[in-house]
């Protein structure tokens, strides 16, 4: 059986190690549309934008696997008729069963000065060294164009390299799916370190000549740049895929075993998929984030080498993480789904604490701020969601509890963007 | 088999507890610690920590 995965980043890659660690011992082809071998990509907005890591130090181990490697072209189109993928070059690639693990690409800026140099977005590592170079270039002054977790971090890491940044959302606060409370934290901990927030601000363009040269807001003012990154989310690779009948939402969808709807030879991996959640009770999510790319990667594998009706659901709780400045935010389960986020411990110094997300009375989501060891128990608790009340009453006779949380003027406090004690 | 973690990588993000919580634990202070000698029952579940810690930081030899 010819197993062709289609995407050479983190769920291609884990998806075809899983194929050879299950003894599959037939033909495994990985085609990516980067001529690179796969590499890691969260330090793209972190270690490898300020330096302390080389390009080296992301890639993954991949030297070893027994796999043909089709780099630097990309996949065009899917005939399931003749079976094949389409690449850009003409060739067609015959499959068995096919992993579609496209991932996403940035959302581009489409509206006025769309054209001028000094725009960024940043997702492939040709697009971190790009904005790296110019970062580095003098002292340029940075916008970032949104504050969700790539704005922030590229916010985070151009102050580290001491340059003066202005973050801008149209949302009133950060890290829009962490809610007001903790997203106001956020706003206050990028304030505290120097950066000029505008929040609940629209963008209407950017101005300049040939090069940016400012950032011109919603209510007519302009913010001077010299370099914008524009972190306006992610869009999912399924252009390719259009006319081949697949049900594109537009991820592909997939039902619970990661296998489309449409068609039992086809499975899907990471960014690109959406399939039916349990935490989102059993409607399809998408998730954008790494350590679901390489659980889902080794997932789809073995259920591709498995017959439909013996394939296993994939129900993990999804986990994320973001570092910013010497604060690590780490999530597990869905906190963009939450009706509201309440804090259940923190630290009396206020610098570690953790929160849940509620839907319908049930925790959904628990978040952390410099707080991995207590995570791993709500992440546990997540596998059964247990009623918020039953929780919050746990955690308070836990004695390893960071501690009682703040009280509501002390919240509301935070909430401001002011120290939480 | 010998598991040996990078320190200088490992940014406890705590992956490898969930995937091996009998060779893994974090303290409360977020510090590591992990069984250095294991046996072949314990190599599946290490290899997925391997597979799941963002920072690569893990490796088993032998």
């Amino acid at each position: 059986m010819r197993i062709v995965v289609v995407g050479a980043s983190l769920a291609g890659l884990r998806a075809a190690q899983a194929l050879r660690a299950a003894g599959h011992a037939d033909e495994v082809v990985v085609i990516g549309d980067e001529a690179r071998r796969p590499y890691t990509r969260p330090p793209l907005s972190k270690e490898l934008l300020v330096g302390d890591h080389t390009v080296e130090q992301c890639d993954f181990p991949s030297g070893e696997l027994d796999v043909e490697w089709r780099l630097g072209v990309a996949a065009v189109g899917l005939d399931r008729d003749a079976r094949e993928v389409v690449l850009e070059d003409g060739a067609r690639v015959p499959y068995d069963r096919l992993i579609v693990a496209t991932g996403c690409r940035a959302r581009p800026w489409t509206g006025p000065g769309a054209e001028l140099d000094g725009l960024h977005t940043l997702r492939d590592l040709d697009d971190a060294l790009a904005l790296r170079a110019a970062l580095t270039d003098g002292r340029p002054r940075v916008a970032v164009v949104g504050a969700g977790f790539v704005g922030a971090e590229v916010a985070s890491t151009a102050r580290r390299l001491g340059l003066d940044v202005t973050l801008i959302d149209v949302a009133p606060h950060p890290l829009l799916p962490l809610g007001p409370l903790l997203g106001g934290r956020t706003a206050g901990m990028h304030r505290e370190r120097g950066v000029d927030l505008k929040l609940s601000m629209g963008v209407e363009g950017f101005r300049g000549d040939d090069h940016v040269e400012a950032v011109v807001l919603a209510d007519g003012s302009e913010i001077a740049a010299d370099v914008v990154v524009v972190a306006l989310g992610a869009i999912p690779n399924t252009d390719w895929l259009a006319g081949s009948g697949l049900t594109l939402d537009p991820g592909l969808v997939c039902d619970a075993t990661l296998t489309s709807l449409d068609d039992p030879d086809v499975l899907g991996a990471g960014d690109v998929v959406s399939w039916p959640h349990p935490l989102a009770d059993d409607t399809t999510i998408r998730v954008e984030h790494w350590t679901n790319a390489a659980e889902q990667g080794a997932a789809a594998a073995r259920n591709a080498l498995a017959p439909p009706a013996e394939r296993t659901p994939y129900r993990a709780a999804p986990y994320f993480w973001s570092d910013q400045y010497d604060v690590k935010i780490q999530a597990v389960g869905l906190p963009g789904r939450a009706e509201r986020i309440e804090l259940v411990e923190q630290s009396p110094e206020g610098d570690r604490l953790v929160a849940v997300g509620v839907r319908d009375g049930r925790v959904v989501a628990a978040i952390a701020f410099n707080a991995v060891r207590r995570l791993a128990w709500y992440r546990r608790q997540l596998a059964d969601p247990p009623a918020f009340e039953k929780l919050a009453a746990a955690v308070a006779e836990d004695p390893r509890s960071l501690g009682a949380p703040v009280q509501a003027d002390a919240a509301g406090a935070a909430a401001q963007g002011g120290p939480a004690r | 088999m010998k598991v040996h973690v990078d320190m200088n990588l490992c940014q406890a993000h705590g992956e490898c507890v969930f995937a091996a919580p009998d060779v893994f634990e974090l303290h409360d202070d977020d510090s590591l610690t992990w069984v250095e000698e294991i046996g072949e029952d314990r190599r599946a579940e290490v290899e997925q920590a391997i597979q799941v810690c963002p920072m690569m930081a893990i490796k088993l030899e032998g």
